[in-house]
């Protein structure tokens, strides 16, 4: 079978890494990453538990499809309570090192404790050993990854990491993977620096062997890659455009948040998107875009690998920008871009190289720049508490000076490492803060899609996209087409999405499948691959018992239905220009069907017949 | 029959390693990129990727430096392959190959390459973007030939 069936269990406090057998009858409810790991944490920690204090666990886990040849299958999450929102953090990353991990032998490494001093973990097939890392805390990423490389004599190590912006407490910080692929969101990189552990590096030579049926299993998987490569979006959006394919399409329909969420469209979106990317520039004409790049096992292909323009200012005397290095991607694009009002494609570039290079969500740092020009704007922050640097709407300059100081947590960076909600509440202005549940938003407007807003009020994770990306059938008709201005039906969209969502992030598989694949896809290959019997109906329900699982944990920590809820901007302020003009988003019409459909009580809390029915 | 060889064209991989999995697979029965007799290369600084394995040379360096004629031709691949009960592991052939293609075995204490999968190289078969295609051994340079013949022609 796919799994490992084994897990690292390292104990920092004692400096101990232990085997011990993966818990089979959970994955058969779970089946791997994010939902098994998320059970494992629920069933190990007290969800009231400071989730900077050595009581939380972090977990690093892959799926059964990680490290196998089905397309996308490189995926690990690392799931453990955040610090920015309280609630469960669960945050997904390609690149290479999740397979790596499987490789090695293993499904998950679960960290409990505190290191006494700093330490990396080296793990190599079943040798795993805490290292002192005296010679790399303080490091950057980038840094890191070439000491640790050095220091081994081995290119085929892989490597994740903390930047010095988690080291530093930075709220959003980032697990920075193979230089620039992040577990990203919700301050994962903080809590694993609050552990004193910098680094895990990884070397797996065992491989994954015993998939349950190999004949169904090669059928399935390459079906599966032959409809990614017909498809319009994942065989030629992607691979040429990135994710960035999006920018002018989000900007037309009126859905692309601007200034803060000021405004729903921003008039520097075509000099920032996919498209400029191509462009070649005026100084060495190159373009932005040097090639694209595949994670792990990936037909897909969508990351971006860039380069800055040698001639812009961010780059003068400093040569170590001037190599490729991961581009933008959309939300990134959007955080630093139109969320600030910048529309300069080189200093969004540069601020994103600075989020790979220590490790900071762009998408929370970008709208943390965003609500500290607010709040500039309005005269709540000025000059003397930003060190004399001038927070304007559009400033360049202010974003590219604002990622240097939060990466180095000097100055003024020392307020942007909070993030939005906590900025903008020791400023005075708690409205400003265009968050939910302390996480910001991502790339859409739930005003011009009306979906989003449910979607977004009731993440497990706070305001994500990626846990119900209903953007899909809104805006590209995937599965199938609905009208992004209604409610209608979007309680039921929303919970759908959600559901398989949950199940696709618990295989190991890249979510950006779905864009071609339905369950109906991927089901043959997790059934082929792994005991259980897998089929659409099963795996669905795993993603509701999943979904409902890390609700639990939630309310466990205190949340409650109060933080099902969006900013009052998006609730009172209507869309000043587009097809959405006029509207805000209706989350008192849909929130109540949701938890009708989710069979929870008008409190948000599911039912013990619900529970039951999920065996939870 | 004509002969085939295996033909790279660098700048179409994007590095998603499909093609170690396949080898390994195909070779070992696991997916284990590790034991891949090709290899992908990734030159990130330059924002490149490269896969390389055995060209299978006509007077190959590992056979003539095989002591004991452990690797020989297929007659009917023209690969250089290696017979697993002959060969004792020396290495001498990884030091003579002027490409390093021929790795190590640990766990097997014996040599590996590539060859050519008897005549349907996995490598090629699971590459999404045609960047490694199995093709007529002596029109590798045919598609290059043809793209730079355009040139020569104005356009319309």
């Amino acid at each position: 079978m796919a799994w490992q069936r084994r897990i690292l269990r390292v104990n920092l406090d004692a400096g101990t890494c232990t085997e011990e057998p993966l818990n089979m009858e959970w994955a058969m409810q779970y089946i791997g990453q994010r939902g098994l790991a998320t059970k494992y944490l629920v069933e190990e920690i007290d969800p009231k538990v400071d989730a900077l204090s050595p009581g939380n666990k972090l977990i690093m886990a892959t799926g059964p499809l990680t490290g196998t040849m089905a397309s996308t299958g490189g995926r690990y999450s690392v799931i453990t309570k955040s610090p920015l929102t309280g609630a469960v953090a669960c945050s997904n990353s390609g690149g290479f090192i999740g397979a790596e991990i499987k490789h090695a032998g293993w499904d998950m490494i679960i960290f409990e404790g505190r290191a006494p001093q700093p330490v990396y973990l080296y793990l190599e097939n079943d040798h795993a050993e805490l290292v002192p890392a005296d010679d790399i805390w303080g490091k950057s990423v980038w840094e890191t990854d070439e000491i640790l490389h050095a220091k081994y004599q081995d290119p085929l190590i892989r490597i994740a990491c903390v930047g010095r912006a988690a080291e530093q407490g930075c709220l959003y910080s980032a697990i920075v993977n193979d230089l620039h692929r992040a577990a990203g969101r919700s301050g994962v990189g903080t809590v694993m620096a609050s552990k004193q552990l910098k680094a895990v590096v990884v070397r797996g030579t065992k491989g994954v062997s015993g998939v349950r049926d190999a004949k169904a299993f090669f059928k399935a998987t390459s079906e599966g890659k032959r409809t990614l490569a017909e498809n319009a979006v994942t065989g030629e959006g992607l691979p040429k455009m990135g994710t960035q394919v999006l920018m002018n399409v989000i900007n037309e329909v009126g859905a692309m948040p601007t200034r803060n969420m000021r405004e729903v469209q921003f008039e520097g979106a075509s000099k920032i998107s996919a498209e400029a990317m191509h462009e070649p520039r005026e100084s060495d004409g190159k373009p932005n875009l040097v090639t694209n790049g595949a994670c792990f096992g990936c037909t897909i292909a969508c990351g971006r690998i860039s380069t800055i323009d040698p001639q812009h200012y961010t780059v003068q005397d400093k040569p170590e920008y001037k190599h490729a290095s991961g581009g933008l991607e959309y939300e990134a694009a959007w955080a630093l871009g139109s969320d600030t009002g910048v529309d300069d494609l080189d200093a969004l570039t540069y601020a994103n190289f600075l989020c790979n290079e220590d490790g900071m969500d762009p998408i929370s740092f970008g709208a943390t720049v965003a609500a500290a020009m607010e709040l500039y704007d309005i005269g709540a922050i000025t000059t003397e508490h930003t060190g004399g640097l001038e927070m304007k709407f559009g400033s360049a300059e202010a974003l590219t000076r604002a990622a240097e100081l939060v990466a180095t947590g000097e100055g003024f960076g020392r307020d942007l490492a909070l993030g939005s909600k906590r900025l903008c509440e020791k400023y005075g202005h708690p409205d400003l803060s265009m968050t939910v549940k302390g996480q910001e938003f991502p790339a859409y407007d739930p005003r011009g899609i009306q979906g989003m807003g449910l979607a977004y009020a009731t993440s497990n994770r706070g305001a994500c996209h990626l846990r119900g990306y209903t953007v899909s059938s809104e805006i590209m008709g995937v599965p199938v087409k609905t009208d992004p201005l209604t409610t209608d039906g979007k309680a039921e969209l929303v919970k759908a999405f959600q559901d398989a969502t949950a199940a696709v992030d618990s295989t190991g598989l890249c979510v950006f499948t779905t864009f071609a694949w339905t369950l109906e896809d991927i089901a043959p290959q997790v059934d082929a691959a792994c005991e259980g019997g897998w089929s659409p109906e099963t795996m669905l329900a795993a993603g509701e018992r999943i979904w409902n699982l890390e609700r639990k944990f939630n309310l466990d920590a205190g949340l409650t239905k109060a933080d099902d809820n969006l900013p009052k901007r998006l609730l009172k302020d209507a869309a000043k220009t587009g097809p959405a003009k006029g509207m805000v988003n209706n989350l008192d019409v849909m929130l109540p069907e949701y938890y009708q459909l989710r069979g929870w009580n008008t409190d948000g809390v599911p039912t013990p017949e619900t529970l039951a029915r999920l065996g939870l | 029959m004509m002969l085939k060889a295996l033909q790279l064209e660098p700048e179409k991989c994007t590095g998603c390693l499909q093609c170690e999995m396949a080898c390994s697979y195909e070779n070992e029965g696991l997916f284990n990129p590790s034991k891949s007799r090709i290899k992908v290369f990734t030159f990130h600084d330059e924002g490149r990727f490269a896969p390389y394995t055995c060209s299978q040379c006509a007077e190959a360096w590992c056979m003539h430096a095989c002591p004991v004629e452990a690797i020989v031709i297929n007659e009917a691949t023209g690969a250089k392959d290696v017979l697993e009960d002959v060969c004792v592991g020396c290495k001498v052939c990884t030091i003579a190959c002027p490409f390093g293609t021929v790795n190590y075995n640990a766990d097997t204490g014996k040599v590996i390459k590539c060859d050519l999968c008897g005549g349907e190289p996995a490598c090629a078969d699971a590459c999404p973007t045609e960047a490694i295609t199995y093709v007529d051994a002596e029109h590798t340079g045919l598609e290059r030939m043809r793209a730079h013949a355009a040139q020569t022609i104005p356009a319309n």
